[in-house]
């Protein structure tokens, strides 16, 4: 176990360093001028221009300057957005919220999805496993965006149910509600689905027809055998959608005038902030990769006959 | 009872054989045609890509003839569908729409099946170090979320791409495949390393056939089943996030005609007119709920455990 998870880290080091390359030439070096729009509807001055050149190293070749980028970020030192805020303070504010959200969408369609994926599996074929079946394609075809403006306007403004936009910089359980929901809603149907395919495959399984022969209940059966094995695949989606949904939700951020990551990030690509982009999306995929190697450890502990050693 | 069962295995023999010669593509070809809903996604997906090709069959009406004055007019006031805060035919745009959607979709999905799938391909053939450095590229492409890294993509290429409409959409299939491709990659690689211990390969091996003979004729037949269904899903899938894209206002723009465009603007009238939200956004649902319910009954009909 010990040296899986340190092997795992190691592997990560690469990854972690080929992503923040990849980020940084495709903010800093492809055509473009990272100082167009910088100063309003004219060019930037001279000497503003040298100044920015000079603090981003931009003069440098691009290898030198990316490794003077990761020279500062190992010390801890996401640098500077262009209005002087040091990148970690910004995410310090906004990281707590994007969390919150995640973790509530997650909630959301663990707690339903895995409720509805079991009900239609053991009842399968019937009148509630059609209509899941239908209504989980009917969502899964139609987009986020459509979703969360439609439910905003009907469940918001409409019905005044929810709140419709989010007004503070520390939004509360109720004000992210409607957003999780939309955000999970997507996920929600997967989750079902897997959950329903799993459960039917493990039902036909020769254990399971044991453990009913033996003299277990079938609510026992099920529950204790059949439903621990058919959570594998459902896990791993869960946390490859919860590693995802940290990475800031753009579309649903924006519709709900959310504070988080996405909104961040997304401001920050379109003025070409470049420094911002770089070490927020570093964050991004570090706490990606650590939420991956939790799922792949969680299996062992689902299913001992997947060990790490 | 020796000679008994000699005789049943004779006479079973010749029809067995005859089944064998079925192939796996003769084989889910017919239990394809016996599924409704591949039929319903087939006519679904076929309107589509006829409506991108030749919208002129559809409507004669052009999508970019703006009459201010009836400018949120309702279903049925001389137009079909309404009209949009530019005036424009939300019909003969929904109609124009459908080119940009299936091209991102259909771009996306060959630059990444051929990226992805000769990668894949290869990591899982030559296996070793080759195999861990594709892997590790792919980690890497693979960890920034696949919106995110469009979106970056989008803003640092070139004002080029924006010259007219084929390299917009080019623009935002290169965006959408430069992070796509390593899921690709990798269901291909865990597809061929199933079928590369096989006996069939083995021989053809021991016959002296040569690595490009063994992976064209025995190991991609019977490893490109998985591809196969995720690239029909996926097409849906980029048909969305070009959708999103263009939504954001950073896909494709303006004088280009596109649902996702189209629904950005509509959202502002969602109180009063919402009928400018309503048509777009049932194109681009149907076009994707057409793909994803080809993928899947390309899969039951793929898949031997559901015979």
């Amino acid at each position: 176990m010990g040296t899986y998870i340190i092997r795992r880290l190691l592997q990560m080091i690469p990854v972690i360093l080929g992503a923040t390359f990849l980020i940084f030439t495709m903010v800093f070096a492809l055509p473009g001028d990272p100082l167009a729009g910088k100063c309003g509807e004219r060019p930037c001055p001279p000497a503003y221009a040298a100044e920015f050149r000079e603090r981003y190293n931009l003069n440098d070749p691009l290898p030198v300057q990316y490794a003077k980028y990761v020279t500062n970020l190992v010390q801890g030192d996401l640098g500077e957005t262009t209005n002087g805020i040091p990148v970690l303070d910004q995410l310090k504010t906004r990281y707590p919220v994007t969390a919150k959200l995640a973790l509530m969408a997650i909630a959301f369609e663990a707690i339903i999805g895995i409720f509805v994926g079991v009900l239609t599996g053991i009842r399968r074929g019937g009148f509630l496993d059609n209509l899941v079946l239908i209504s989980t394609l009917v969502v899964i075809s139609i987009p986020v965006f459509v979703i969360g403006g439609v439910s905003q306007y009907f469940l918001g403004v409409k019905l005044g149910w929810f709140p419709v936009t989010v007004t503070s910089s520390n939004p509360s359980f109720y004000e992210l509600m409607l957003p999780a929901m939309v955000l999970g809603s997507l996920s929600l149907a997967y989750v079902s689905r897997l959950m329903r395919t799993s459960l039917v495959e493990n039902l036909r399984a020769d254990y399971l027809r044991t453990a009913v022969a033996k003299g277990l209940t079938k609510r026992r059966a099920i529950g204790l055998h059949a439903l621990r094995n058919s959570m594998i695949p459902v896990i791993t989606f869960i946390g490859f959608d919860f590693g995802a949904l940290l990475g800031g939700a753009i579309v649903t951020e924006a519709i709900f005038n959310i504070p988080g990551i996405g909104g961040y990030l997304f401001r920050s690509i379109r003025a070409r902030d470049g420094a911002s982009v770089v070490g927020t999306v570093t964050v991004l995929v570090i706490v990606y990769l650590f939420v991956n190697l939790l799922v792949d450890l969680l299996y062992g502990l689902l299913d001992p006959r997947i060990s790490h050693d | 009872m020796t000679e008994a069962a000699a005789v049943v295995s004779e006479t079973v023999a010749p029809n067995g054989s005859s089944d064998e010669n079925r192939s796996l593509a003769s084989d889910a070809w017919r239990s394809l045609r016996k599924n409704p809903i591949f039929w319903a996604s087939a006519v679904l997906i076929s309107i589509f890509v006829l409506m991108a090709i030749f919208p002129s069959l559809f409507t004669s009406t052009d999508p970019r003839e703006a009459v201010l004055s009836e400018s949120r007019s309702r279903p049925g006031d001389g137009t079909w569908f309404g009209r949009d805060i530019q005036g424009y035919d939300i019909y003969a745009r929904c109609i124009y729409g459908a080119r940009a959607s299936i091209l991102v979709g259909v771009l996306t999905t060959i630059l990444t099946v051929s990226i992805g799938g000769f990668i894949g391909v290869m990591s899982g053939y030559l296996g070793g170090a080759a195999d861990a450095v594709m892997s590790r590229v792919g980690d890497v492409f693979f960890a920034i979320p696949l919106l995110l890294g469009a979106i970056i993509f989008l803003v640092s290429l070139p004002d080029f791409f924006s010259s007219n409409a084929f390299l917009g959409a080019l623009k935002v299939s290169l965006a959408l495949a430069v992070l796509g491709w390593p899921s690709m990659a990798r269901l291909m690689r865990s597809s061929v390393i199933q079928v590369k211990p096989n006996d069939y390969v083995q021989a053809a091996r021991a016959l002296g056939a040569s690595p490009s003979r063994i992976v064209r004729s025995h190991i991609l037949p019977n490893s490109v089943a998985p591809l196969i269904v995720v690239a029909t899903i996926s097409l849906g899938g980029y048909i969305a996030a070009e959708a999103t894209l263009s939504f954001l206002g950073i896909g494709l723009q303006a004088p280009a005609v596109s649902w996702g465009i189209d629904i950005s603007a509509a959202l502002v009238g969602l109180r009063t007119t919402p009928h400018m939200l309503f048509f777009p956004s049932l194109f681009l649902s149907l076009a994707v709920l057409g793909f994803i319910l080809l993928g899947d009954a390309v899969r039951d009909a793929l898949d031997p455990k559901n015979r």
